[in-house]
């Protein structure tokens, strides 16, 4: 007798996001790229299609980092010095999508001279990140915003303490902002509804989770990933957003990726273990349920693509 | 199917007679439908209840257990579909293909450490192409490590010379499948070792084990023999949900072979989260294996617990009083990122490990549970005082705001902050610290 296949019924969805508008949507992109939509857990096409590629976007900075490892130095080159030479690089090795992050030395009119750049340089939607200090950010977002009018940018990190002004210049310029939270379903659900309450199109949200490195916290953003996921398939509305997780920051980080000298030898190989860290971390995050993934490595974006191409095949 | 507390009350005797330790039948009853006693303590149950009972009692996904020539490998007894419901309990078991004994020991000696926990390889999958090989290739494996081997091989003949070359163990053997199942389990059954069952559909997987079981096979192991990522995620998925819904064709742990996988790598990193019990690679690689081995620690940890240390004062390359003290918190994660930076620097320090409920520096500091406060308390019940003749303490660059604060409850001590990240703590000691 043949087995019956138990098959979850959901009646949440996840919102579906348009990134970047064209010509046609008042900005200057080569396309709209979609993500989100899905009405299972991830990938179980048995259950439900699953409507949108999750998208690999490239890390990309405003001035050259002199923090990053070298294996990054080198596999960027030249390229890194300029962000849109950077851009170019970025499309060539696979991105389907641009992280211009910004720095504490940017003032606001280096950051639209970046953000201006890499625009012409590249056809792909762009996001754009701040430092990660909530005044500093702000300034340079206000200016980003309003110089990128109707781009449909992804506009970032749009946490609880600095929520208020990019979210208000995401109105006003019609960009989207990535809402970021620390690993918890109640503190991701909480900014949603604020920055709704404010007045942003739910479909100008795309949540982050913020997430740690395979070693560093994994586990927590994998299970709070999946927690959210099966919340918004349970119909809650304020969860109910695309995920961006940004893999290559964390798994940079990480010393296994980082140091190639005076580890243990039982690391194996410095470049293709640093490369497994940010591969490993991001196909398991993919699986928890991200749909923009954000890498550093072109190798890393060769493989995961790959990866992501086997995951959408039934 | 799990029966209910008040459905196991009706198969026992009701007699009240309390020699199972319980006042009741019905409180005997309850505690066996929460698996917190085991049905033998009552002396009294009916043989034909006694097995109903049994079966139902029985856990969803089957323990299988391989054993080497020293240790074991177990799969199974997991209870959920995703970690955070309640935990997953036993780590998959890692496997290296080999043909022959080149590189065995090597492997076999592998060690890795990760935050204070020692990992290695779990055993060797042999492979050969007649008996006489199997023969040869098991005996040469053995003598180059004891661990637990699996015999990979669709002919009974060759599978039977790897058996007869390992008295006394149980390897597992891949395996049985539609045209040779018959005689493989007859020598499953014989050696009493666990048996690997392969088909390409959950129809046929379950039609195999239910024949096998009825030769008298219990401890079987499914190879769903998945071809590529999204197929094998659906099939682990089906299973798993399937075997958690007590269907007993398909309630045993999965064998994933990433070995043929176009990204060995990523075939196991999602065979490790999604469901595998057994996971065999093509070759000893150490930087592939030491990513696998901290992602399978890091799904298999309790999601209620954080792994943590002791909080207290670690001496870090013998040190003298003079030599610096260092604050952190025992948070595993934070205190190896720590300790290994300082030990490897050849440094002297004394490390004091707060009581931060095992949190990072960050959030704890964010949770309240790493303030000037909790750090005074610290420095006081550990005598730190009596051990350093210079009272002055490193603050983690990330709570530089505590400063103050700390100042104010440790009045007498110069207080410092350190860099944000540990890897910048040797050179700071050097040239700061004087
Ligand atoms: C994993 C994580 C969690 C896990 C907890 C893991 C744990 N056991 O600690 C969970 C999900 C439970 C969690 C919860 C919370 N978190 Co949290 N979390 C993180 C995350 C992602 C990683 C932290 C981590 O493990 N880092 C790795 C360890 C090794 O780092 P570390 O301890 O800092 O140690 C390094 C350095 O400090 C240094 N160091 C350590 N000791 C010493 C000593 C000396 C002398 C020196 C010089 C250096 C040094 O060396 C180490 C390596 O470089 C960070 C964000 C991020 N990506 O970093 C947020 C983060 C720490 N969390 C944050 C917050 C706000 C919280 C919550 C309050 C939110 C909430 N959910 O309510 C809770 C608090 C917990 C509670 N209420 O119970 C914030 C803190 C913000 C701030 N600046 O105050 C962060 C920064 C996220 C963010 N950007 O908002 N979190
Ligand atoms: S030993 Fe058996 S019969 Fe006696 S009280 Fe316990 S369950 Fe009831």
């Amino acid at each position: 007798m043949p087995i019956e296949i138990p098959k979850d019924k959901w009646n949440g969805k996840v919102r579906t996001i348009n990134l970047g508008a064209t010509a046609a949507e008042g900005g200057t992109r080569a396309k709209v790229i979609t993500v989100g939509g899905e009405t299972s857990m991830p990938y179980l096409h048995f259950e439900a299609p699953t409507p949108n590629t999750p998208l690999i976007a490239v890390e990309i900075k405003s001035r050259k980092p002199t923090d990053w490892s070298p294996l990054l130095a080198e596999a960027w080159g030249e390229a890194m010095n300029n962000p849109a030479a950077w851009a170019k690089a970025a499309e060539a090795a696979g991105a389907e999508m641009l992280i211009l992050w910004l720095t504490l030395e940017d003032t606001p009119a280096d950051a639209v001279s970046a953000v201006k750049a890499v625009l012409a340089a590249s056809g792909l939607p762009l996001a754009v990140f701040g430092p990660g200090q909530a005044e500093k950010d702000n300034d340079l977002m206000v200016a980003v915003a309003e110089a990128a009018k109707g781009e449909r940018l992804l506009l970032g990190i749009c946490e609880d303490k600095n929520y208020r002004t990019i979210v208000a210049t995401a109105m006003a310029n019609g960009h989207l902002v990535n809402a970021r939270t620390p690993m918890d379903v109640n503190l991701a659900k909480q900014l949603n509804i604020l920055i709704t309450d404010m007045g942003l199109p739910a479909d100008r949200i795309i949540m982050d989770p913020t997430v740690g490195a395979l070693g560093y916290g994994i586990e927590y953003g994998y299970s709070v990933m999946e927690r959210l996921r099966l919340a918004a398939l349970q119909g809650d509305s304020m969860t109910q957003f695309p995920m961006l997780v940004t893999v290559g920051f964390e798994a940079w980080k990480a010393k296994e990726s980082k140091v190639g000298e005076g580890v243990p030898a039982s690391w194996g190989k410095w470049e293709a273990r640093a490369i497994n860290w940010e591969i490993t971390t991001a196909t398991a995050l993919i699986e928890s349920g991200a749909s923009i993934v954000v890498l550093r490595h072109p190798e890393s974006v060769k493989r995961v693509k790959a990866a992501i191409s086997e995951l959408m095949t039934a | 199917m799990a029966l209910s507390g008040i459905q196991i009350y009706k198969m026992l005797p009701q007699t009240n007679c309390k020699e199972c330790g319980f006042p009741t039948c019905l409180a005997f009853a309850m505690k066996l439908a929460a698996k917190q006693v085991e049905l033998s303590a009552c002396p009294y149950v009916t043989e034909a209840n006694k097995a109903q009972l049994a079966e139902s009692s029985a856990p969803p996904i089957r323990l299988v257990t391989l054993t080497g020539a020293a240790g074991e490998v177990k799969a199974g007894n997991e209870v959920c579909l995703f970690r955070h419901e309640k935990t997953f309990y036993n780590k998959p078991g890692l496997f290296i293909r080999v043909k022959s004994a080149a590189g065995v020991a090597e492997a076999d000696s592998y060690k890795v450490n990760y935050v204070g926990m020692d990992f290695s390889v779990d055993g060797f999958a042999v492979e050969a192409d007649s008996p006489a090989a199997m023969t040869e290739t098991v005996k040469a494996v053995r003598g180059a490590t004891k661990r637990p081997l699996i015999l990979l091989s669709k002919n009974p003949d060759i599978l039977a010379a790897g058996l007869a070359a390992l008295p006394g163990e149980k390897p597992l053997l891949c395996g049985a499948d539609a045209s040779n199942w018959e005689k493989v389990a007859e020598l499953a059954k014989t050696a009493g070792a666990p048996l690997a069952v392969s088909a390409d559909t959950i129809d046929s997987l379950a039609d195999l084990t239910e024949k096998i079981k009825a030769k008298g096979v219990e401890d079987l192991v499914l190879d769903p023999q998945a071809t590529h990522l999204g197929k094998s995620l659906a099939l682990g998925t089906q299973i798993r949900r399937l075997a958690l819904k007590n269907n007993r064709a398909v309630g045993f742990p999965l064998i994933a072979f990433p070995c043929n996988a176009a990204d060995e790598l990523i075939a196991a990193s999602q065979a490790i989260s999604k469901y595998a019990g057994f996971v065999v690679l093509s070759e000893f690689k150490p930087e592939l294996l030491y990513a696998l081995l901290v992602l399978r620690e890091n799904i298999y940890t309790d999601p209620q617990k954080p792994i943590q240390v002791q909080p207290g004062i670690y001496e870090i390359n013998s040190p003298r009083p003079e030599s610096p003290v260092l604050i952190t918190t025992n948070f595993s994660i934070t205190y190896f990122a720590v300790a290994n930076e300082v030990e490897g620097s050849g440094l002297p320090a004394w490390l004091v490990v707060t009581d931060a409920e095992g949190m990072s520096v960050l959030t704890a500091w964010a949770a309240g549970k790493f303030d000037a406060e909790r750090i005074a308390k610290a420095i006081k019940t550990f005598n730190v005082a009596d051990k350093v003749s210079k009272k002055r303490v490193v603050l983690p660059g990330h709570v530089a705001v505590l400063s103050g604060e700390l100042e104010a409850e440790l009045p007498d001590w110069e207080i410092r902050v350190g860099p944000r990240e540990a890897v910048d703590l040797p050179a700071f000691m050097k040239t700061a610290l004087n």
